[in-house]
């Protein structure tokens, strides 16, 4: 199976790896999949509490290169974004832009999973309730 | 000059000899008579070929070229032994011992086999991927007619114990069948001293062709018979019936003679280069070797790097570099090599291991550049580990409640 420009490109060069302080009140972290399943991905971002402009997203993958490739993609979207628009990330956006095959799926979906779980985990931080989301259920 | 991209994918199947392709191109165009037209010069050409192949392919073996049953490869090999035994046998029992770590073709015929009311046991393998000699013996029961052992595992390269395995088959008066694809002309394999009764292999994983292969099929102490599972012309002594491939077997007659007279010499050769390339990949942190490292193939190396997946391990050379990995993401279930984890190895490492097949065009210059480019994506992936960061903090990975998809 041969992978897709733009998956080579993220996978070549990754945008915003790294970490932020998860123990920031302006940081959300989402920590989704797990390393039997052949991947974990690890997304931050960092919200301006004023506006609720996500001003930073870093991210961390154990996985293929699609996997990669979508928390890299990931991390461009956040970045400007308010948390209420960063919520309507959808995968099969994702899906769209990487050209992921139907096998590849699960990786958007795993980066989707990755951002609801970040914005929850900052909203948790900030005295907000969870957001409930509908499961997916493609893995 | 290195050539792109470089080939260390030999357990896959191995590119063909040019000497194999120029002992075969007669037998396409200008010799392409029926072996078994009895009657002309063209069916008595293409039958002296057939029969000269067949004593090339019996020697490497140690066989007697009768003993040699063409088929089109080592799956038909695996499904006309362990289905014809059954069979045949089917008045002396109807249970079959495997192991976990054998090759589909073999697993899936025995999980048919269960289906028409036959009875299998899956023998576990020790973490090092031999079987255990004396589950092995403990398993074998009035009813048992067959043990079907591979000879060398494709995917860690482990050998097991085949003449301890025939000993206890034989004190049992139990047949012996081995796959050995990924043994016959990398290592010495001779059936009388190996006290084999049936098995498989095939071209090529030998410089051969594709398409072609072979079932030796014990003709004394004990007079072995499988039943046909085509139905035709009652070729190969009835065994298999179809028209022989003539080309092909001329090709497998020519790699079985070039591997028994380059074996022990491309064995060192690529031993040599597999150590240097394992002893370096292993000075990286976290790298495991998985499998028994004594009782294995000298050109076969499976290593697993902690914390990185397989697959976008891969992505990082496999333009340049032709590896597999144990790690599924490619395929639909999402499940990783079913026998390093039948090594008891955890998914998540099975999910990060590269298997390495060296082969007769291996060169040195080639396994140095393999080595430096492993190690370099293996670290750049490092740094994108969410893993490798909280096993570099302390973090007990299994602490963690992962979400399981």
């Amino acid at each position: 199976m041969a992978y897709s420009e733009k998956v080579i490109d993220h996978y070549t060069n990754p945008k915003n790896v790294g970490t932020l302080d998860k123990s920031s009140k302006k940081v959300g972290t989402g920590l989704v999949g797990a390393p039997e399943c052949g991947d974990v991905m690890r997304l931050q971002i960092e919200v301006d509490d004023a506006t609720g402009v996500i001003t930073d997203a870093k991210f961390k993958t154990f996985g293929c290169g699609s996997a990669i490739a979508s928390s890299s993609l990931a991390t461009e979207w956040l970045k400007g974004r308010t948390i209420d628009e960063a919520v309507t990330i959808d995968n099969m956006d994702l899906v769209e832009e990487l050209n992921l095959p139907p096998v590849k799926i699960h990786c958007s979906v795993l980066a989707e999973d990755a951002i609801k779980a970040a914005i929850n985990d900052y909203r948790v931080k900030n005295g907000l309730e969870e957001l409930a989301f509908e499961e997916k259920g493609v893995h | 000059m290195l050539k792109f991209p470089i080939y260390l994918d030999n357990n896959a199947t191995t590119p063909m000899d040019p000497r194999v392709l120029e002992a075969m191109i007669p037998y396409f165009t200008e010799h392409f008579g029926n072996a078994a037209s009895r009657n002309h010069p063209f069916g008595w050409q293409a039958e002296e070929a057939v029969d000269y192949a067949r004593e090339q392919v019996a020697q490497l073996i140690g066989a007697d070229p009768k003993e040699i049953i063409f088929t089109s490869g080592a799956t038909e090999g695996d499904n006309l032994a362990i289905k014809g035994v059954y069979e045949m046998y089917a008045s002396k029992g109807n249970h079959i011992i495997t192991a976990t770590t054998e090759h589909k073709a073999v697993l899936d015929t025995c999980k048919h086999i269960e289906k028409l009311g036959g009875e299998v046991t899956y023998l576990q393998v020790k973490p090092d991927g031999l079987i255990d000699l004396t589950e092995l013996e403990a398993a074998i029961k009035p009813t048992t007619i067959l043990i079907a052992i591979m000879y060398a595992n494709n995917e860690i390269g482990v050998i097991q114990p085949v003449k301890e395995i025939s000993t206890i088959a034989k004190k049992h008066g139990v047949l012996f069948f081995t796959d050995a694809v990924q043994a016959v002309g990398k290592i010495p394999v001779d059936v009388q001293k190996d006290g084999i009764d049936i098995m498989a292999f095939t071209a090529h994983k030998m410089y051969g062709p594709k398409g072609i292969g072979a079932l030796y099929v014990r003709r004394k102490n004990p007079r072995v018979k499988v039943t046909a599972q085509m139905d035709g012309g009652g070729h190969e002594r009835g065994m298999r019936s179809g028209t022989l491939n003539v080309p092909g077997i001329v090709g497998f007659g020519k790699a079985c003679e070039l591997a028994r007279l380059d074996m022990e010499a491309d064995a060192k050769r690529l031993s040599v280069l597999r150590d240097k390339l394992e002893n370096a990949l292993l000075q990286i942190e976290e790298a495991y070797v998985n499998g028994n490292r004594e009782h294995r193939l000298p050109h076969v190396a499976n290593i697993s790097f902690k914390h990185v997946e397989g697959e976008g391990l891969l992505m990082g050379f496999n333009k340049n570099i032709a590896l597999s990995s144990g790690s599924a993401c490619t395929s639909a279930s999402l499940e990783p090599s079913y026998v390093l984890k039948a090594l008891g190895l955890g998914d998540d490492l099975a999910h990060s291991s590269l298997r390495f097949g060296l082969g007769r065009f291996t060169t040195e210059e080639q396994i140095d550049y393999t080595i430096e480019q492993i190690s370099n994506t293996v670290h750049k992936l490092r740094e994108m580990s969410p893993l490798w960061e909280m096993y570099k903090e302390g973090i007990d990975l299994n602490s963690i409640e992962w979400a399981h998809h």
